[in-house]
């Protein structure tokens, strides 16, 4: 019989534990004898954006479902809200991560002492108030919106239909704000650090990825649920549509991509083409990496039907997925804040993500734990038990 | 097909409890016509996948390796051009062309492999067996077979079918 209610068993929680001391550990090694102040902050930044990333695409996901008034995704939804409350955590960590100090290291255009003609221009807009004001307003829009949607959605366990219209309305606001909120909030916390340039493609460039990034973890987080024991009620035909939806993220992010770099290396302008220049300097292997993780592996191997539906082949490419938008963000931020020469990838990285990692989890879990794993009085439950798909 | 039977039923729900019954006594189902898309009949038919897909991929991937090739005979030895100062091989300008001929290439395959598999197209002869399958009416076309067309009718009759006729020269 299929559990309604999830428990965080000891053994997992402990699990979970070892991997945040892990993250604090490597977290201590690097302040305190290791690479160095800008590399801790660029990893920090880095995993903060990340996992806020994967936590609003699982709001995504339920809000567009809701807007779209599709069936499918009710029996799986609640992973999806679980996932979006690192929204609030991360906010959080990400506004001490700026306070403590993280600003000078991490933004170049905070040092108002020094600051070039290019620079000057842009003083209007890149200055620390006006970067608090809207990094006040965009997560406290996220986290106001989170706990509503949330809330509705618990509500809607009463079988009201009030809360079901309630709903679409919150999930409208939702989508809209966040698809204009990640532009902005990429503009200030990725592409400032490059003050220099620009690219207008930017914000959605960051917005496929954190797409893709956000789908494949919730397969994954979907397939450990599955492997503990709940949601058995899980098929092949709601594995096939998230297959989908990775397989068209990975495209979709790959276009973008190739739209960015393909103007900028035609237009051969040096202000532009500075970015890439670093990159392919410095970071000749993970250039190409990030192509082959991102795109050619999730392309390749989930084109036919069956690898769609099949959790063998799609856990683990979710997995280089979710790997190779960590590389892909990585060669966004650490280029610009710790420099070519010095930058790599060692314990304080991998061990901070991993610690990251077992806070999401942490995090997700614990809000599992909060509501039944399935809203069954939602009007389209039973739709979601019956779904077929052929394509 | 030279001789076949058709019969028809006026409610989806009738034709899938019909057509299940009549390939369970054995007899060859060559096509069902449905004024609509009726929900599981696919499977009901015991149609196989279709492998269009197949030929999507195959052509994408003929367009994909042509276009690149050409582009890249053109640009380094046939006719190179100086362009802003790139080198007469660079792959990034090559991406735009190569992807168009893939979507046109495996646009094309799957619609002409449509037409073939389906024999339409310009030209093709068309048989209407009912006219009012197109209203609703839920036509089914049986093979049939000269040995057992006593067999063949009783077993329709007793799916439910109706307005049982045969057909063909």
């Amino acid at each position: 019989m299929d559990k309604q209610k999830f428990q965080l068993n000891s053994n997992t929680r402990n699990i979970l534990f070892a991997m945040i001391g892990f993250g604090l550990l490597s977290l201590a090694y690097g302040m305190f004898g290791g690479p160095g102040a800008k590399r801790v902050a660029a990893s920090l930044l880095l995993n903060n954006i990340y996992f806020i990333h994967i936590g609003l695409v699982g709001l995504f996901f339920v809000t567009v479902h809701a807007i779209a008034e599709s069936g499918w995704q009710t029996s799986i939804q609640r992973v999806g809200e679980a996932m979006s409350a690192f929204i609030p955590v991360g906010s959080v960590l990400l506004l001490l991560l700026f306070v403590l100090g993280g600003m000078p290291l991490l933004f170049e255009w905070t040092h108002t002492e020094h600051l070039d003609a290019l620079l000057l221009k842009k003083v209007a807009y890149l200055n620390v108030p006006f970067f608090y004001v809207r990094f006040f307003i965009i997560t406290g829009a996220w986290v106001i919106l989170w706990y509503f949607v949330r809330k509705t959605s618990l509500q809607m366990d009463t079988g009201d239909l009030k809360y079901f219209h309630r709903m679409r309305t919150l999930s409208a606001i939702f989508v809209v704000f966040l698809a204009l909120s990640t532009v902005v909030a990429s503009w200030d916390w990725l592409m400032s650090i490059d003050a220099h340039w620009f690219s207008t493609l930017y914000g959605w460039y960051v917005f496929s990825s954190m797409l893709a990034a956000g789908i494949a973890l919730y397969i994954i987080l979907l397939f450990l649920l599955k492997q503990m024991g709940y949601m058995q009620h899980v098929n092949v035909e709601h594995i096939h549509d998230l297959g989908k939806y990775l397989f068209g993220f990975s495209i979709f992010w790959a276009y973008l991509w190739i739209s960015q770099y393909l103007l900028i290396w035609y237009a051969n302008i040096p202000e532009e083409t500075v970015y890439f220049y670093v990159r392919q300097k410095y970071f000749p292997n993970l250039f190409y990496v990030n192509l082959i993780l991102n795109f050619v592996i999730p392309f390749l191997a989930l084109m036919t039907r069956n690898s769609k539906r099949t959790f063998a082949v799609l856990v683990p490419v979710s997995v280089i997925v979710f790997i190779g938008h960590w590389v892909d963000l990585y060669q966004m931020i650490t280029p610009g804040v710790v420099g070519g020469e010095e930058a790599g990838i060692g314990l304080l990285e991998i061990g901070l993500t991993i610690g990251y990692l077992g806070l999401f989890f942490l995090v997700t879990f614990f809000s599992l734990s909060k509501a039944p794993l399935v809203p069954e009085k939602h009007p389209f439950h039973k739709e979601s038990l019956e779904y077929h798909t052929n394509y | 097909m030279s001789k076949y039977i058709t019969a028809y039923y006026s409610d989806e729900v009738d034709l899938l409890k019909g057509v299940k019954l009549i390939r369970s006594k054995g007899l060859e189902i060559a096509d069902v016509l449905t004024p609509f898309p009726v929900h599981g009949l696919d499977s009901v038919m015991g149609m196989k996948r279709s492998r269009l897909s197949v030929v999507a991929f195959a052509g994408g991937a003929i367009g994909a390796i042509s276009g690149f090739a050409f582009q890249t005979w053109v640009f380094t030895s046939a006719y190179p051009i100086n362009f802003g100062g790139k080198p007469l091989f660079s792959v990034p300008s090559f991406i735009p062309v190569t992807f168009e001929l893939t979507v046109l290439f495996a646009a094309f395959a799957m619609v002409i492999a449509f037409f073939i598999t389906n024999k339409i197209g310009p030209g093709a002869k068309t048989v209407i067996h009912d006219e009012r399958i197109t209203d609703d009416r839920f036509l089914v076309v049986v093979k049939m077979d000269e040995t057992k067309s006593d067999n063949a009718l009783s077993i329709l009759k007793e799916a439910g079918a109706q307005g049982i006729t045969l057909k063909g020269e």
